[in-house]
C-alpha cells in the first residue's frame, strides 16, 4: 500500500474575529510536488503554519509518513523532516555559507570547531548544486537566488523529506527559476514531497503533479495539474470566471511626453536612450540585476546619474533628488513597496497624500477636508479595502498596499509613470484590477513604464517591449509582433540573456 | 461595540493611568487638594515638559537626543554670564543663551542627517561637549543674577505659561503642518519618505536645531527660577524627558507619537514626585517606585495596542 508523505485531515483554525482556515484535507506522495493556490487572504500561511508546528489547529489532525504528528514548534517539525523555505529568507548575512550549512550541527574536533571539515564537506555540497563558491564567502555576498538555493541544502542536509516552499521564484529572474525546478526535479527524484506556493500558475501547471485550491479558508478541490488550464484554476480561486487575464487596451498613441538620451552610471549601465509616447505601455524585461530597475531609480533620483539627459515634454530636466522627479510630473512605484513604497506604521490617508503636500497645500497648514476628500477620491478610485483611511498602511494586505502605493503617486497626477513590478506577490484579483487601471491611464494619456520578471505580463501589458541585459538595451519588439507570434518569450528571453 | 472599547483604551489609556494617580492622591493626601499644589506641580514640570517636547520631536524622527540636560547648563550660564554683566540687558542674555544652544543643536544636527552618525552617538558626544562648555565658561562658578525682571520669567504663573504656549505651537506644528507630516514619515521610514520627494536630511536638520532651541529656552526657565545660571543643572534631565516621551506613547523606533501624550507623560513623571513627596516616601524609595510605575504605565500600554490588532 502507498503511504503518503504528509497527509492533513481536516484542519481548522479560528483567530478573534477570523475563521482562517475552515476544515481543509489533502495529501502528498513521496516524490510528488503539489501546489496550494488561492488568493490572498485564503488560508494558506495559516494551513502552513500549523503543518510546520508553529500554530496548533483548533481540530484535525497532520500526519507525516503514517504517524500522527504533534509538533509543537518549528524545531519539533524540523527534526520530523518538515522544512520550509520562507518567501522572506532569513540567513545570517554575516556569516559564511559554510557556517550557514552547519549551523546547529557544527562538526567538532574535540571542544573547539572543525572548521577545516565543515568548508571541505561545504565545497563538495555546492559542487553538487552547481554552485561555484569559496565555502567562506559570505551570505551577504549571495543573490537572492543562492541564498535560497542554500535555505534549500539546509533543509535536505537535515533529511527533510517534506519542504515547503513559500512562493520560492517570486524574487527569482528566469534563468534562476531554471535552475530552482532543475533543483526540484532532482528532489522529486530523491523522493521528497514538495508543498509549492505560488501566484504564478503557468510554472505550476508546468512543475506541480497536483493542485489543491483554497479559497476564503474553505478547501474548494484537488485536482491533477495535467487535466487543468490556468482558466479553470482562476475561476475555482476567485469564484467566478476573468475572461482575460491581461486586460489590454488597445489606445492611440500620442506625441512623445518622455525621452531620456544616453543615460550612464559607471558599471551599472551606459548607454541607454529611449522614449515614451502618451498612451503607451512601455515595458522592460530583463534578469533581475541586469539594470532594469537601476536605470529607474536613477530616472527618478534615488541614484546619480554619471552622464545624460533627461526630457519632459520635450523640455531638459535635472534630477537631483525625487523631489526634482516629482515637480516634473514623474511618479515611480518601486520595486519594493515595505522599503520606498509606504510608511508601514502611518496611516493609510498619510501615505497618500506624502508626496502632494508640497503641491496640494500651498501654506504652513495641510487643509484637512480637501486632504480628505482626495484621498477618499483614490482610495474609492482604486477600490482600496480598509476599514477606513486612517489605519495604518502596514496593516493592509499585499494587494492593498500595492493599491495605496499607486493611489499616492495617481494623486501627483504624473504624465510619466514608472511601475517596478507593480503586481509582485499579490494575488490574481489584484493583479487584474491594477492591469485595468493601467489600461484607463493610458487612455487619459499618461506614458507609463513598467518593469516586469514576469515575461506573459510584460508581453500582455506592452506596447512596446525593451529588454535590458548587462546594463545596456539589447532588443526593442513593438505590440505587432507579439499578437502576429512573431516575438515569443522565448526570443524576449535570449535577448534578456545576450551577452553584451 | 468591542472594538470601539479597545479603541478608547488604546488611545486614552495612559490618560486614564495619570487620572487614576489623581484620584488616589486626591483621597489620601489634604494637601494635595489644594490649588497651590496643583499650581506647583505644573511649575515643577515646565521645565521638564518643555524638554520633554524636544525630546518627542526628535525620538519621532527614530533618534534620541541626549544634550538637553546639558544644554540647560549651557544656556544658564550664557545667559547669567551677560545679565550679571549688565542687569538691564537681560533680553541680549536670553537671545545670546538661545542662539549658542540652537547651535549645538545644528552640531548633533549635522552629524545626524548629514555624516549619519548614530543619534546615541551623536548627541552623547553632545553631551560631555555641552557639559565640558558650559564649566569652561564659567570656570565652574555659578552667575548669580539681580535682574528682577529677568528672574519674573521663573515666577508664579509665568513658567506655566511659558510651557503652554511651547506645548501649543509644537502641537499644532506636529498634527497640522506639512512640517510635521514630513516628521512622521521621516521617522516611520525615511527611504520611503525620501522616495516621496522630502528632503530627509533637511528635516532632520531642523528637529535637531528646534531640540537644541527648545533645551535653551527650558534652561532660560530654570535659571530665572533659580536666579542663577550654574554649569552642573540638568544633569540626568535626558531621563526625564524620554520617559516623558515614551510613557506618553512616542515609539523608539519612530514615526509614532504626539504631543498631548507627552503632556500626559510629562504630569504622570510629575504627580508621581509630588505625590510621593506628600505620603513621605524616602527619596531613595521614590526613585525604585518612579521606575516601576514607568514600566507598568509603558506595558499597559503596549499591551491595550495588542488588544487592538
Amino acid at each position: 500500500m502507498e503511504q503518503y508523505r504528509l497527509e492533513v485531515k481536516n484542519l481548522h483554525k479560528r483567530f478573534p474575529g477570523v475563521y482562517a482556515v475552515k476544515g481543509v484535507s489533502f495529501s502528498i506522495a513521496p516524490g510528488e510536488v503539489h501546489a496550494l493556490v488561492g488568493e490572498n487572504g485564503a488560508g494558506k500561511s495559516t494551513l502552513m503554519k500549523m503543518i510546520t508546528g508553529e500554530y496548533i489547529p483548533d481540530e484535525g489532525e497532520v500526519y507525516h509518513n503514517g504517524a500522527l504528528v504533534k509538533a509543537k514548534s518549528v524545531a519539533d517539525s524540523q527534526k520530523n523532516g518538515i522544512a520550509m523555505i520562507h518567501q522572506e529568507l532569513a540567513p545570517l548575512p554575516d556569516m559564511t555559507i559554510s557556517e550557514n550549512i552547519f549551523l546547529g550541527q557544527e562538526i567538532m574536533k574535540g571542544k573547539f570547531l572543525n572548521h577545516r571539515e565543515m568548508d571541505r564537506r561545504t565545497a563538495e555540497i555546492l559542487k553538487e548544486y552547481g554552485m561555484e563558491f569559496d565555502p567562506r564567502t559570505k551570505v551577504r555576498k549571495l543573490s537572492v537566488a543562492q541564498i535560497q538555493m542554500l535555505e534549500i541544502i539546509k533543509a535536505v542536509r537535515r533529511n527533510a523529506d517534506v519542504i515547503i516552499m513559500d512562493e520560492p521564484t517570486s524574487s527569482l529572474a528566469d534563468e534562476e527559476t531554471k535552475k530552482l525546478f532543475e533543483i526540484i526535479a532532482d528532489l522529486k527524484a530523491k523522493q521528497v514531497a514538495i508543498i509549492y506556493i505560488s501566484h504564478r500558475l503557468e510554472e505550476i501547471l508546468k512543475i506541480t503533479d497536483r493542485i489543491t485550491v483554497l479559497r476564503d479558508g474553505e478547501y474548494i478541490k484537488t485536482v491533477p495539474a495535467s487535466g487543468v488550464t490556468q482558466g479553470e484554476l482562476i475561476e475555482m480561486m476567485v469564484g467566478r470566471t476573468l475572461d482575460n487575464r491581461y486586460p489590454k487596451e488597445e489606445v492611440p498613441v500620442g506625441r512623445p511626453v518622455f525621452e531620456v538620451r544616453n543615460l550612464c552610471r559607471k558599471g551599472v549601465f551606459e548607454d541607454i536612450s529611449f522614449t515614451v509616447k502618451a498612451g503607451e505601455i512601455l515595458g522592460f524585461c530583463g534578469l533581475v540585476g541586469a539594470g532594469r530597475s537601476e536605470i529607474m531609480n536613477a530616472i527618478f533620483g534615488l541614484d546619480k546619474l554619471d552622464s545624460g539627459q533627461i526630457f519632459v515634454d520635450g523640455r531638459e530636466i535635472k534630477v537631483k533628488g525625487p523631489q526634482d522627479a516629482i515637480a516634473n510630473k514623474i511618479a515611480m512605484v518601486s520595486e519594493d513597496r515595505k522599503i520606498y513604497g509606504l510608511v508601514l506604521n502611518r496611516s493609510i490617508k498619510e501615505n497618500i497624500s506624502l508626496p502632494n503636500l508640497a503641491e496640494h497645500h500651498k501654506s504652513l497648514f495641510i487643509n484637512k477636508a480637501k486632504e480628505v476628500r482626495e484621498v477618499k477620491e483614490y482610495e474609492a478610485a482604486l477600490n482600496i479595502k480598509c476599514a477606513n483611511i486612517d489605519v495604518a498602511a502596514g496593516t493592509l494586505s499585499g494587494g492593498n498596499q500595492q493599491k495605496v502605493v499607486l493611489a499616492k503617486w495617481l494623486l501627483s497626477q504624473p504624465k510619466v509613470l514608472i511601475l517596478d513590478e507593480p503586481t509582485r506577490g499579490i494575488d490574481v484579483g489584484a493583479k487584474f484590477e491594477i492591469y485595468k487601471m493601467m489600461g484607463e491611464l493610458a487612455k487619459k494619456g499618461m506614458a507609463i513604464i513598467m518593469i516586469s520578471s514576469e515575461l506573459p505580463e510584460v508581453m500582455g501589458m506592452s506596447d512596446r517591449i525593451l529588454c535590458v541585459s548587462g546594463g545596456k538595451i539589447t532588443g526593442e519588439y513593438n505590440r505587432g509582433d507579439i499578437l502576429s507570434g512573431k516575438v515569443t518569450q522565448e526570443s524576449l528571453l535570449h535577448s534578456a540573456l545576450q551577452e553584451v | 461595540m468591542k472594538q470601539s472599547k479597545v479603541e478608547f483604551f488604546r488611545k486614552y489609556g495612559i490618560l486614564l493611568v495619570l487620572v487614576a494617580m489623581w484620584v488616589i492622591l486626591l483621597c489620601v493626601s489634604p494637601t494635595f487638594r489644594t490649588v497651590n499644589n496643583a499650581v506647583n506641580i505644573l511649575r515643577q514640570v515646565s521645565v521638564n515638559g518643555i524638554l520633554a517636547i524636544a525630546m518627542t520631536f526628535v525620538i519621532m524622527t527614530g533618534g534620541i537626543d541626549l544634550t538637553v540636560g546639558s544644554l540647560v547648563a549651557v544656556a544658564g550660564v550664557i545667559g547669567g554670564s551677560i545679565i550679571v554683566a549688565n542687569p538691564g540687558n537681560w533680553i541680549l542674555g536670553i537671545a545670546a543663551a538661545l542662539i549658542v544652544c540652537a547651535l549645538f543643536g545644528a552640531m548633533n544636527g549635522f552629524f545626524v542627517a548629514f555624516l549619519d552618525v548614530p543619534a546615541f552617538v551623536a548627541t552623547l558626544a553632545g553631551q560631555t561637549i555641552a557639559r565640558g562648555f558650559a564649566y569652561v565658561y564659567s570656570d565652574g562658578k555659578p552667575y548669580t543674577m539681580a535682574s528682577k525682571t529677568f528672574s519674573a520669567i521663573g515666577k508664579g504663573m509665568t513658567p506655566i505659561i511659558i510651557f503652554l504656549i511651547i506645548f501649543v505651537l509644537c502641537h499644532i506644528l506636529l498634527s497640522m503642518t506639512k512640517f510635521g507630516r514630513y516628521i512622521y514619515a521621516t521617522g516611520g521610514n525615511s527611504k520611503a519618505a525620501a522616495a516621496s520627494g522630502i528632503r530627509v536630511r533637511q528635516v532632520l536638520m531642523k528637529v535637531y536645531v528646534m531640540a537644541g532651541l527648545l533645551s535653551g529656552i527650558a534652561g532660560i526657565v530654570l535659571a530665572a527660577r533659580t536666579n542663577s545660571g550654574q554649569p552642573a543643572v540638568g544633569t540626568g534631565f535626558e531621563t526625564d524627558a524620554i520617559a516623558a516621551a515614551v510613557i506618553g506613547g512616542t515609539s523608539m523606533t519612530g514615526g509614532i507619537g504626539t504631543i498631548p501624550g507627552t503632556l500626559v507623560g510629562i504630569l504622570i513623571i510629575g504627580t508621581l514626585n509630588n505625590g510621593l513627596n506628600l505620603l513621605n516616601v524616602s527619596s531613595y524609595w521614590q526613585q525604585i517606585i518612579k521606575g516601576i510605575i514607568i514600566l507598568g504605565a509603558v506595558c499597559f500600554d503596549i499591551s491595550s495596542k495588542k488588544l487592538s490588532k
